[in-house]
């Protein structure tokens, strides 16, 4: 097995073949790709050498030190965490080695078309239907909150192929080309007056066979990778005390202090620990993980970040008094990148009202900590045994 | 500022989930809810037996003094998981007093003939402060005249079941009375497995044992801090016991555990406990590091439990319903101890306010 001191080894070797300095950004990507150090639990050939997932922090702290570029992975997050695993589980060897580098290195940005208008919390019962015509599909639908769409070269696309059968077993997963003729992709503008989610309008859209992600039919136990991976991927950080929403309004309590009242002293300390104990926990998530022992904790940290986001950016609007009555900005842009806390007390009020139903509504998730983790009966099913095309809508 | 200098060890070792399964397992025969409900009502509200299986049996209350002085010379960190355990079962003995904040006072005194005797669990020490006392705030003291002490102290946690009390006297010193030559007079408290005393003194004896002030802020500190562990113990029953509960009653021809309406109360009660285990283990490792993050992190975790362990027990009670209300079911004695601790170390208000000073957002 892969150890430390091997990775080390290997890391040196990456860097004194390619050094960061004289290295072309995309080059040296694509040679760390080449040499296995991208994610190291991936396969030989792949990206990776097999390794523990924990060891990549090993090779993440040589090449910061190097100072080596790195993929930037905030702009390619769909592609990284979603993407990539789905791939990885279900692709061919072929869909594997043509996907994983470039996706890997940034070359080409992934978006993912799953949420449509009629289908939110209930994705299974989408209706974009995808037909097939010898070894092609024609798929046509809409699909919606698509963030990169307008960047994506590739998207993950679940559509419906059967719809005779009970809505989760019609369902085919595809890797669909953003550049095909019938993609149209319209900016959504949202309550903050920025378009950082797309529609995405999918017209006689035709996807070769070669491009299906595991069988005819198997999309949804396809894309329970892809959601499982959205879960995951957040909680991996280790964050600094006041390194969340809680920073900015403790420092304007600290600078400003004719702002103070005792009605917000006592909210803001009770805001206070409350992010202070979700950093702990997330803290703990991390060493659980570290360990190799995860728990179902990692389930539960997004619903307490959302109300504290909302809770915390609402009561900085109170803070600010009269300058809560302005907002910075309401030109309507496509930023590349969400920064939850770049912006004014009104963004970050506005933006976190998105935090309890992007990835999942907090009533969702709160129905699968009763039952997955809690163990608790599901609600009685109406459609389970359904026909997709007769259910009600 | 304050800044955090190592990362804490949030998890729990192989050796502490071996402790705990020992300590479940002693509790899991000793001490059945039945029987705590029984004893609550008798002249004995603690249980010796279960002390002496504790201490003597398995030396649990030397678990913070080193190995030279007597004791176990493990640390916070396997205390809080003994804390844990008894919070539980509600178990009725007077480990967090007499282990915990008795034995740190005195470990603060370097008195190392009273601290063996703690450590070994054959003498029960209380300190005389009153429960709700928050580390760091005032506490009464008791008049020392011609070298005997005299006064009336209020609040005082397990006194009933002290052998000897720490007293705090107005010159400033920390003094071991014997509870022998106290009046002990018991009150009929909320909670009745860790009941409150008066403690009156005419004119005992006490043996000065050092300066009181250094002494009593750590003991309450220890305490506050290793609180947060038996408020999980407590959350974390009522929870799973609730779940259980909830899965197995039917109403309407279904296990009323599938309605939306309270499943969704049960999750949000797991998160809230997700993330006072990990508050109540940053606690209790800052407390074993001798971390300089400690008073934080005790305040943290304090501000943070109380209000969780009651809205456990409180939700217990209403998802249980009817039979939640009645004397037989153990419900009541987790909201009885829950209660009691969200004064016990000083309230949740009372942790954020000190919070206000030590991350400096302070006050208007």
């Amino acid at each position: 097995m892969t150890d430390a001191a091997e990775l080390r080894r290997r890391t040196q070797e990456l860097l004194a073949a390619h050094p960061p300095a004289t290295t072309d950004r995309t080059d040296f990507l694509r040679a760390r790709f080449d040499a296995g150090l991208a994610w190291v639990h991936y396969p030989e050939g792949l990206g990776g050498l097999g390794a523990p997932r924990t060891l990549q922090a090993v090779v993440d702290a040589e090449l910061e030190a190097a100072e080596a570029p790195d993929n930037d992975p905030r702009r390619i997050g769909i592609g990284l965490g979603m993407a990539a695993p789905t791939i990885l589980g279900f692709g061919t060897e072929e869909q594997k080695r043509r996907f994983l580098r470039p996706l890997w290195t940034g070359e080409e940005v992934w978006c993912q078309l799953f949420s449509e208008p009629g289908a939110g919390s209930d994705l299974a019962a989408l209706g974009t239907r995808a037909v097939r015509e010898g070894d092609t599909w024609v798929v046509n639908g809409q699909k919606v909150w698509t963030s990169s769409a307008h960047v994506a070269r590739w998207a993950i696309l679940i559509a419906r192929t059967d719809p005779d059968v009970p809505k989760h077993r019609g369902i085919t997963y595809f890797v669909c080309d953003m550049t095909d003729p019938g993609v149209e992709v319209r900016p959504l503008r949202q309550i903050t007056g920025e378009a950082e989610f797309n529609e995405v309008f999918l017209t006689d859209v035709r996807i070769p066979d070669s491009r299906r992600l595991g069988d005819v039919g198997d999309g949804w136990k396809v894309a329970q990778t892809t959601l499982m991976n959205e879960r995951v991927s957040i909680g991996g950080m280790r964050i600094p005390r006041e390194g969340g929403m809680i920073g900015p309004v403790s420092r304007t309590w600290r600078e400003r202090p004719e702002l103070r009242t005792h009605d917000l002293h006592q909210r803001l300390l009770k805001l206070w620990v409350e992010a202070e104990v979700a950093r702990i926990t997330g803290e703990r998530l991390r060493q659980q993980l570290v360990a190799g022992q995860p728990g179902p904790e990692g389930s539960g940290m997004k619903l307490g970040f959302a109300r504290l986001n909302q809770e915390i950016s609402g009561l900085e609007v109170e803070l600010l008094g009269e300058e809560g009555l302005l907002y910075d900005d309401w030109t309507m842009r496509r930023p590349e990148l969400v920064d939850f806390t770049g912006r004014d007390a009104g963004y970050r009020y506005l933006r976190s009202k998105g935090n309890s139903i992007e990835g999942g509504t907090s009533e969702v998730l709160l129905n699968i900590v009763a039952e997955r983790v809690l163990g608790l009966p599901s609600e009685p099913r109406t459609d389970k045994d359904v026909a997709w095309k007769d259910l009600a809508r | 500022m304050t800044t955090q200098s190592t990362q804490p060890d949030l998890l729990y070792s192989e050796e502490e989930e071996a402790l705990r399964a020992a300590v479940r397992d002693l509790l899991t025969d000793r001490c059945d809810a039945a029987g705590v409900i029984a004893r609550t009502e008798s002249h004995t509200p603690h249980d010796p037996e279960l002390w002496k299986a504790l201490s003597a049996g398995m030396g649990l209350a030397g678990l913070l003094v080193p190995e030279a002085r007597g004791g176990q010379g493990a640390t916070h960190r396997e205390a809080a998981v003994v804390l844990e355990e008894l919070g539980r079962a509600v178990a009725p003995v007077p480990y967090l007093s007499s282990a915990v904040v008795a034995t740190e006072a005195v470990l603060a005194c370097e008195d190392d003939e009273l601290t063996a005797r703690l450590a070994s669990g054959r003498t029960v020490g209380v300190l005389a402060v009153s429960l709700g006392t928050a580390p760091g705030a005032a506490f009464s003291t008791v008049r020392l005249e011609d070298g005997l002490l005299h006064g009336e102290l209020t609040g005082i946690a397990d006194a009933v079941a002290a052998d000897v009390l720490l007293v705090p006297a107005q010159d400033g010193g920390l003094y071991a009375v014997d509870a022998e030559s106290a009046t002990v007079t018991p009150r009929v408290s909320l909670d009745l497995t860790r009941p409150v005393a008066t403690v009156g003194l005419d004119g005992a004896q006490g043996r000065r044992l050092g300066d009181a002030e250094p002494a009593v802020r750590r003991a309450l500190r220890a305490g506050a801090g290793l609180l947060a562990s038996e408020q999980l113990g407590l959350a974390e029953w009522s929870l799973t016991e609730t779940v259980r509960y909830l899965k197995e009653r039917k109403q309407f021809n279904r296990p009323v555990g599938g309605f939306q309406a309270l499943k969704h109360r049960l999750a949000q009660l797991w998160l809230e406990v997700v993330n006072l285990r990990a508050a109540a283990r940053n606690a209790a490792d800052a407390l074993a590091t001798g971390s300089g993050d400690a008073d934080v992190a005790v305040a943290v975790a304090q501000a943070y439990a109380a209000p969780v362990a009651v809205h456990a027990a409180e939700e217990a009670l209403q998802l249980h319903a009817g039979i939640g209300m009645t004397w037989e079911h153990p419900v009541h004695l987790y909201l009885k101890r829950a209660k009691a601790d969200s004064l016990a170390y000083g309230t949740a208000g009372a942790h954020r306010e000190a919070l206000a000073e030590l991350v400096d957002l302070r006050a208007p």
